[in-house]
């Protein structure tokens, strides 16, 4: 047995690490991803006054609090029994478009552009976004960063703290917004509509137009035939703020369907003595273990399964490349792994229409910002899309609003078993017996958890995105035999 | 201007039990990230570069000029990388609140280290988990032993494992705080004394607040913030709703006051305090005009949970730094 | 050496005594402590006092500091109500009073370890039965945990 540790994996946000076994015939015997940290927000939250809890659990992720807020905003609304007003659901709309722009940007350029752009066995030192730049201009970069600050600024306008945001408060928003406000957004909006696009088309022209990466966006070890799981609105569109939660099974047929308040009865979660973290299934089909197929439990929550999940998108640009992007890989579900960077651009582009559309909406500068018919506060469930994954926040009180207790799934922890299993697959497909490890090969394995994350590279040339990774390679006794180093 | 002969600094940033949003910070700084590197080399950031901790145990001691850890101490692996950092560094700073005073993660120090893992892995509604697995520090798989950190009973700020030389708080600081405190560093700006909080003002928050105070402030009773309307103007202590910012040190741009919602202290005491908490309760007392002692029960009773709201980002950091056993 | 032994047996066999702090208004209680001394009153020797100009003084950060450093019990003593010689202090110590019990709760201190008396200059009987009750009090309760997990960082 051979053991290959990776520690910590690097490029996402938090803690992690990857254990792969080989046998003495070189092959791939097991892969283990774990999650060595743990911060118990289900238990700190208990004794909290719940219309605190949204502010504090958007610590739960400085990359995407803004989803945290919501989620937990909306769980609020629940605990008290009331519903936001038009005005207070498009404000909050309108910032979490921004918040979607602005983190859909930062993931595609800096982490997932680097592997087609450049190119995936390509040279490590080109493997970055420098590489990216070498290829598609200097000026790219700095719209990059002033796309991204631009949507920042737009968070911290409408949620006063750009990163932890305040603005939700039981039965709606804080603070409203005013005209001359809504008209220097509509054209912030408007560039962030006409960069969407041009990302897409550096996704087209460099990409999809090279017959290479399409196979190995296809036909590459990064395939896992499992159920997608997205949040649809009442005509099954996409939505990241709004609906209900909708799977769809490895034939591309609605799995089972289910409102926050019903999560239980759907959504279960399973411990393993390695990891921290949990592993969530769907429990009408049960936990078979870390396998794919129609009749196991896991499934995925990411931009691709929202897509999957969906009959398309509420906006018509997005819509177009939905279309093309189904028609290209060969209709629907897609279960290419890769092709999570493919969807994100296409959420992007919807992510930057709709802030358009809710931005040209005069009614968004209402004053009605709180709908105040509280009930006697007692439990509530919220759920949105955050960019990872379907994020639910499910909250008890006692009668004078203090959490009694609190149960959270996060966008990443649904893809707990997914990730495992990809890495597993990707090693197993790239590491064989005379296959030496060496560096493209490990690229080949990161490929496969990296898609899922909206890792937080940013757009500088000291990020090389040349990923140095260091590999033990032990003997059983933990002798080191050989060290592979990449930087 | 960048010194062409001057050698860049070397620069890490880490996170401990963290949220990511301090590393977040330091990419706000936006397009002065152009500024940045032409006098920094980011040699260890796990969210953005692929140095490893092998890297990063093989480094000379005192290598990294600066070092920004930012998160709390909650496992043996924050604790081992605060060691590894202390000795690879010349400055070490506490950044944000995390490493600072404990942060979010320290309102963990309400429960026992049981009490919160049976809420995760036994209790949790979602959690089916009949055999009680949890996870565990050392596990034998067939392919061999897996290791994860062990989880500590406490959690910890940064100063409680080893020695600081500066604090720059906040949840996360603001950027523009870091940058003046990186150009003082590169421009070779005497450094305060070690020790010091750096990126705060000399004063508390309402310095900057815009919101009008009133001279003669008398408050009957407090309001949770959706029990009352705000009207936007006036000082949140004043319309009967608790806000840290008297107790709590500028820095920030009071960012949360400007979004409507008070302040609730993350970024640590005024110079010359060490339980910030204590500080919000003489300040809440003072603006009651109960007199009568019943008056005063039920006028205190208004305010709920005081411990979570007077220590939100300070338990461990606060002198009675958990709830006692 | 038998006379070594002994000794050390007269220091295990000693109780623990509770070590209370006092925290006394110099117009009133102080004063009342003055002339409880003078009066020879009898009290258990558990109080070391801090005198205070009002108090309204009282910090909360006193209280908070003196049971992190191992004091048992922390007992206040000023004025009546309308009697404060500033008029109001007494009235602010009442309510932290109260707000510092509430927080104590939540942190699972004893109630009994926080004690609010007023006492007046001429009352320095009223003090002496005070501190005889409290020391009792404590005695039951027994020595404070607080110094000890605070100052042990547990991992």
């Amino acid at each position: 047995m051979t053991r290959y540790t990776i520690d910590p994996v690097t490029r996402l946000e938090g803690h992690g690490k990857i254990e792969i076994f080989t046998n003495d015939d070189g092959e791939v015997e097991n892969v283990y991803f774990q999650v060595p940290e743990l911060r118990g927000f289900e238990k700190f939250c208990e004794g909290r006054a719940v219309e605190e809890v949204p502010q504090i659990v958007t610590k739960i992720c400085g990359v995407c609090p803004g989803c945290h807020h919501m989620a937990a905003g909306k769980a609020v609304d629940a605990v008290f029994g009331v519903e936001p007003t038009k005005t207070a659901k498009m404000i909050r709309e309108l910032f979490y478009m921004a918040h979607f722009v602005h983190s859909h940007i930062a993931h595609f350029y800096a982490l997932g552009a680097p592997d087609f752009v450049v190119g995936p066995t390509a040279p490590k030192a080109e493997r970055n976004v420098l590489g990216v730049i070498a290829k598609v201009g200097v000026e790219i970069g700095t719209e990059v960063l002033k796309q991204r600050r631009i949507a920042q600024e737009i968070q911290a306008l409408i949620g006063g703290h750009q990163t932890h945001v305040v603005m939700n408060v039981p039965g709606g928003v804080r603070k409203g917004i005013k005209e001359e406000e809504r008209l220097d957004i509509v054209e912030k909006a408007k560039g962030f509509v006409e960069f969407a696009k041009f990302s897409m088309k550096i996704f087209n022209d460099v990409v999809l137009a090279n017959k290479d990466y399409v196979d190995i966006i296809v036909n590459g070890p990064y395939n896992l035939n499992i159920h997608s799981m997205g949040l649809v609105d009442a005509n099954n569109k996409v939505n990241f703020y709004d609906g209900r939660v909708r799977v769809v099974d490895t034939f591309g047929k609605e799995l089972l369907t289910y409102m926050p308040n019903e999560y239980l009865d759907n959504i279960a979660e399973r411990v393993e003595p390695w990891s921290y973290l949990k592993f969530p299934y769907l429990k009408k089909v049960g936990w078979k273990g870390f396998v794919e197929g129609q009749d196991s439990g896991v499934y995925h929550a990411t931009p691709l399964s929202r897509l999957n999940a969906s009959d398309g998108m509420a906006t018509p640009v997005a819509q177009e490349e939905y279309e093309r992007m189904y028609a290209t890989l060969g209709g629907k579900p897609v279960n290419a792994t890769l092709a999570m960077h493919w969807a994100r651009l296409i959420e992007l582009i919807y992510a930057a229409e709709h802030c358009l559309e809710l931005a040209l909406d005069k009614e968004i500068t209402g004053t009605d910002l709180r709908n105040k018919m509280y009930q006697t506060p007692k439990e509530g469930v919220g759920i949105v899309e955050a960019q990872r994954g379907t994020l639910t926040h499910h909250y008890q009180t006692d009668e004078r609003g203090l959490v009694t207790k609190a149960n959270l799934i996060v966008g990443t922890t649904n893809n707990h078993a997914p990730i495992s299993m990809s890495i597993k697959k990707a090693a197993q497909g790239v590491i064989k017996k005379g296959v030496k490890v060496d560096d493209g090969i490990l690229n080949m394995v990161e490929m496969a958890f990296r898609a899922y994350d909206p890792c937080f590279s940013c757009a500088t040339h000291s990020l090389p995105g040349k990923m140095p990774m260091i590999v033990n390679i032990r003997k059983p006794d933990s002798e080191i035999i050989q060290t592979l180093r990449r930087d | 201007m960048a010194n062409e002969n001057k050698p860049k600094l070397k620069m890490a940033v880490y996170w401990g039990a963290a949220c990511g949003g301090c590393c977040v910070s330091v990419l706000d700084v936006h397009e002065t990230l152009l500024t940045i590197i032409q006098h920094a080399d980011l040699v260890f950031w796990p969210i953005a570069l692929d140095t490893k901790y092998a890297d990063v145990e093989a480094m000379e001691d005192k290598s990294i000029d600066l070092t920004l850890f930012n998160g709390a101490i909650r496992n043996s692996e924050n604790e081992h990388m605060a060691h590894v950092l202390r000795a690879k560094s010349k400055i070490l700073v506490a950044y944000g609140s995390c490493a600072h005073m404990g942060g979010i993660p320290g309102l963990a120090n309400f429960s026992t280290k049981e009490e919160l893992l049976s809420r995760v892995y036994d209790e949790s509604p979602s959690t089916i988990n009949p055999d009680k697995v949890r996870p565990q520090h050392e596990y034998k798989v067939p392919e061999g032993t897996l290791e994860i950190p062990n989880f500590y009973e406490d959690v910890c700020m940064l100063d409680q494992i080893v020695d600081v030389d500066y604090y720059l708080p906040g949840c996360p600081p603001q950027t523009e705080r870091l940058v003046e405190v990186f150009l003082a560093i590169v421009s070779g700006a005497q450094l305060p004394p070690k020790g010091s909080v750096i990126g705060v003002s000399e004063r508390a928050q309402c310095e900057e607040c815009t919101r009008i105070k009133s001279d003669n402030r008398s408050v009957d009773r407090f309001y949770r913030p959706w029990e009352i309307e705000d009207d936007g103007v006036s000082c949140f202590i004043d319309q009967g709703v608790i806000c840290m910012g008297s107790a709590t040190v500028g820095g920030c741009g009071v960012r949360c006051v400007k979004g409507n919602a008070p302040c609730r202290g993350c970024y640590g005491p005024v110079p010359g305090v060490t339980d910030m908490g204590a500080k919000i309760m003489s300040t809440i007392a003072t603006a009651l005009n109960a007199e009568d002692e019943n008056d005063i029960i039920k006028a205190i009773d208004s305010i709920e949970d005081a411990a979570g709201t007077f220590y939100r980002f300070s338990l461990p950091a606060s002198k009675i730094r958990r709830k006692i056993q | 050496m038998q006379e070594e032994v002994k000794n050390n047996n007269i220091q295990t066999a000693k109780a623990w005594k509770p070590k209370i702090l006092a925290i006394f208004c110099n117009w009133c209680t102080y004063t009342a402590s003055d002339l409880a001394g003078v009066s020879r009153l009898k009290y258990p020797a558990t109080t070391r006092v801090v005198r205070i100009m009002c108090s309204g003084r009282l910090d909360p950060q006193f209280i908070l500091t003196a049971f992190s450093e191992g004091a048992d019990a922390i007992l206040i003593g000023g004025c009546h109500p309308g009697d404060c010689h500033y008029a109001t202090g007494n009235y602010k110590c009442l309510r932290r009073f109260h707000l510092i019990q509430k927080y104590m709760k939540q942190m699972n201190i004893e109630p009994e370890r926080l004690r609010l008396e007023w006492i007046s200059a001429s009352e320095g009987k009223r003090l002496a039965e005070v501190i005889g009750e409290m020391t009792e009090t404590i005695t039951k309760l027994g020595q404070s945990k607080i110094k000890k997990q605070v100052a042990n960082i547990e991992k």
